[in-house]
């Protein structure tokens, strides 16, 4: 690759915050409710910390994210501790190691099964585009082909601090959230139109009998 | 000593002289013949099998170490089988092949060793072999859908397999195929369960099955009936990859296959082309790559300890082993630069030097661990709750374990004295006094206390190690473009969990022919049926934590 398309923020951005302030503006110029807003922060404040991540690793990363689980790095303190086995109690993917072809639905199911508001991040190189795998034929070349991600944190495996990073970054795209009316519905229903069609057959039928 | 002077000096000469200056045809062949080189004899199907069948019961050939599926082009595709006799320690390598790209059928050993099951599916899942006898033929890393064998050389992979995003199949039923008196080759169909069994998927996507692994568990009421492992969620084709990378470019592989074992396997690799390249590293290196490899095993160790805790619901236990490799990370971290990923072995040596606090960490660490070692005993070693859910439960038998290739701790735990470490010495594992921990038990609980026992015994030779670093150059000078003669080699260490080989195949290019490595955990996750059946489901946890593998150097 001659010309790697890097995809987190620019290196001068990553020292100041004008890139998040703007995301904010952005974000609250897009119909932001005096007491709704009130209540908005309220929740997004509490949402922010106590993001539960789902225990999924497949390879490496898995054991830093554990090293990050333990008491030198201490997840806690950002309340993120609150590690689930089941995806419908979870509020974050962290997709640490490679995902494979044959892994990929899995990982789809995954993320289908968890509720709205559900955020994803790519941790270590493999999640991000395949990393030292990206020539190998059942190694799928970034998560995002699959899932959208949220944030993405480079490393191979990042170090612990960098995973803290990153999902303090993850707490500040939820703290400018909208929670009524967006964030909450932010997937639509994909049975929805499947479900019209059917009524709309099953009325058909009522009025030919 | 002199040995080691008289190597490095052609070595040393080969590097220097100016590139136009450099002969057409470069010394590639190196004064004597490499030590690790394999030489296999080269058997038809038919005389193999008989010849495998001879070596296990005349000369107690009873250790299928490795097996290897190659493709040989325009020879046809074939099989390189290891043994390795468990008394005497002598190593065997017999090669067989067929001619026939479009169906080709080999005789299989299925019934001589249990291991020789699941090494067969791997082969006819890469490269198409298909054995008759074999009792279940099926893919094991690919899924079931996936259109060719992607490791034949002429195999069009990424055009037949986009990417799927449906469910993948699994299927009920198995093959087998049969070599009838006359010659013919029957297929036969027979079901993995039966219509009333109650089977219970565990994985792929389960915190206790230490990484993507699915075990298909069939029940009889809690009783664990049998055990269908599907594999490969975490296949990355390292070795296919391979195929297509310089060498030193491999080498940043290893270090993710297990990578509770980077230093040990990346020193595996390294160990394989420096020999078949007859590169004699320093003492130096070898000294530093033992204390290393040590140092990794107690990692690794420790990370065993604290993750079974953790699935039997002692976090406490957990939060302690975690502290305690904190420290071996801080020495890798100084060092190597990297925690976890270490890339410290290269060709001919290490990467840099040790760090000057090195020695001084390593020493301040001795005591501290001996230490915390007896906290561990009193936290959880003592604990009702896991004596009894530990003490005579899935057991193994020696037999078992050989038949089945458990080496490390599992086959330990069983009385199969099986460290390469003291068979086969490498580095300076020649010079130390250690014991090879051995139980007779073969339970979890014999399990667990090996590895802890083994921690004690790699501080021991730290200690003895790590005041006598001897002086010398931490990397041998290679040739800018490394090419290992044309062969076949294999080398072994003693990895965290068993013995993890190299087996290399060269045709003397920059890049291998053939690189397979022997995966310490493969074994361990086909000896999971046999050792989980008839104890409850909720023992399969504890059973899968003591055997303790790590899921991407399964499926590597």
């Amino acid at each position: 690759m001659k010309r790697p398309k890097i995809k987190n923020i620019p290196y001068k951005e990553f020292k100041d915050n004008e890139t998040f302030e703007k995301l904010v503006a952005e974000l609250n110029a897009k119909g932001t409710n005096v007491i709704v807003r009130k209540l908005d922060e309220l929740i997004d404040w509490g949402r922010s910390n106590s993001l539960w991540p789902l225990t999924f690793a497949t390879s490496c990363c898995g054991i830093e994210f554990m090293a990050v689980c333990a008491a030198r790095y201490d997840i806690a303190r950002f309340g993120f501790e609150v590690t689930r086995n089941s995806p419908r109690q979870a509020d974050v993917i962290l997709v640490s190691g490679t995902i494979t072809t044959k892994m990929a639905p899995v990982l789809r199911r995954l993320y289908d099964q968890m509720a709205d508001p559900k955020y994803v991040v790519a941790v270590g190189g493999c999640a991000i585009s395949g990393g030292p795998f990206t020539k190998s034929f059942h190694v799928v070349n970034g998560v995002d082909q699959i899932i959208p991600v949220d944030v993405y944190v480079p490393g191979c495996p990042p170090r612990p601090e960098s995973f803290l990073y990153g999902m303090m970054q993850l707490q500040r795209i939820v703290k400018v959230e909208n929670f009524f009316g967006t964030t909450n519905r932010k997937q639509k229903d994909p049975y929805r139109e499947e479900a019209e069609q059917r009524a709309e057959a099953l009325y058909q039928q009522e009025e030919q009998a | 000593m002199t040995e080691q002077n008289e190597q490095s000096k052609p070595q040393a000469a080969a590097a220097k002289p100016a590139p136009a200056a450099r002969p057409a045809a470069a010394p590639a062949a190196p004064a004597k013949p490499a030590e690790n080189e394999l030489k296999p004899r080269v058997l038809a199907p038919a005389e193999a099998r008989a010849e495998l069948v001879r070596l296990k019961e005349k000369e107690g050939m009873d250790y299928l170490e490795n097996l290897t599926g190659v493709d040989w082009g325009e020879e046809g595709l074939g099989v390189v089988y290891q043994l390795e006799n468990t008394t005497t320690h002598q190593r065997v390598a017999i090669k067989t092949l067929t001619a026939d790209r479009e169906n080709p059928f080999l005789p299989s050993v299925s019934d001589l060793w249990d291991i020789a099951n699941i090494y067969e599916r791997e082969v006819y899942d890469f490269y198409g072999i298909k054995f008759t006898g074999h009792p279940d033929m099926r893919r094991i890393f690919m899924r079931e859908d996936w259109v060719g064998y992607p490791f034949r050389k002429d195999d069009e992979t990424e055009k037949n397999n986009p990417l799927r995003m449906t469910n993948e199949p699994l299927a009920d039923t198995t093959d087998s195929y049969i070599l009838q008196q006359d010659g013919t080759i029957t297929k036969e169909t027979h079901n993995i369960f039966e219509e009333d069994e109650y089977v219970v998927n565990i994985g792929p996507q389960h915190p206790s099955t230490h990484g993507v692994l699915h075990f298909r568990v069939s029940l009889e009421g809690e009783r664990i009936r049998k055990i269908d492992p599907i594999l490969g969620y975490i296949h990355r084709a390292v070795e296919k990859i391979s195929e297509n990378m310089t060498y030193p470019q491999t080498l940043a592989l290893t270090d993710r296959l297990d990578y509770l074992g980077a230093m040990q396997n990346r020193h595996a690799l390294c160990m394989c082309i420096e020999k078949a390249m007859g590169i004699e590293v320093s003492e130096r290196v070898q000294v530093i790559r033992t204390i290393m490899d040590e140092l990794q095993r107690i990692d690794s160790h420790i990370l065993f300890f604290s993750c079974l805790c953790q699935d039997m619901g002692a976090t406490t236990a957990f939060l302690y082993g975690f502290r305690d490799r904190e420290e071996i990370l801080k020495i890798f971290e100084e060092t190597c630069g990297g925690r976890l990923i270490l890339n410290y072995n290269t060709i001919g040596g290490v990467m840099a030097d040790i760090h000057p606090n090195f020695q001084k960490r390593v020493k301040e660490f001795i005591p501290y661990m001996r230490k915390n070692i007896k906290e561990y005993h009193d936290i959880f070693t003592g604990n009702v709750i896991f004596q009894n859910r530990a003490k005579g439960v899935g057991v193994l038998t020696r037999d078992q374990v050989i038949s089945f290739g458990c080496t490390g701790g599992t086959g330990r735990a069983a009385g199969w004295s099986n460290d390469v470490r003291k068979h086969h010495p490498y580095a300076a594992y020649g010079k130390v006094n250690f014991n090879e921990v051995l139980r007779t038990e073969g339970d979890s609980f014999a399990r667990y206390m090996i590895r802890l026992d083994e921690i004690l015994e790699s501080l021991n030779i730290i200690e003895q190690l790590i005041d006598n670093i001897p002086e010398g150059p931490f990397q041998e000078k290679t040739k800018p473009i490394i090419k290992v003669p044309a062969g076949t080699y294999y080398s072994s260490v003693e990895g965290s969990r068993g013995e993890f080989g190299v087996f290399l195949e060269s045709k003397g290019d920059k890049s291998p022919y053939r690189l397979h490595y022997r995966s310490t955990g493969l074994p361990l996750v086909a000896v999971m049926d046999t050792a989980c059946r008839g104890n409850m489901i909720a023992d399969l946890i504890t059973i899968g934590g003591t055997v303790d593998y790590v899921v991407p150097d399964i499926d590597r």
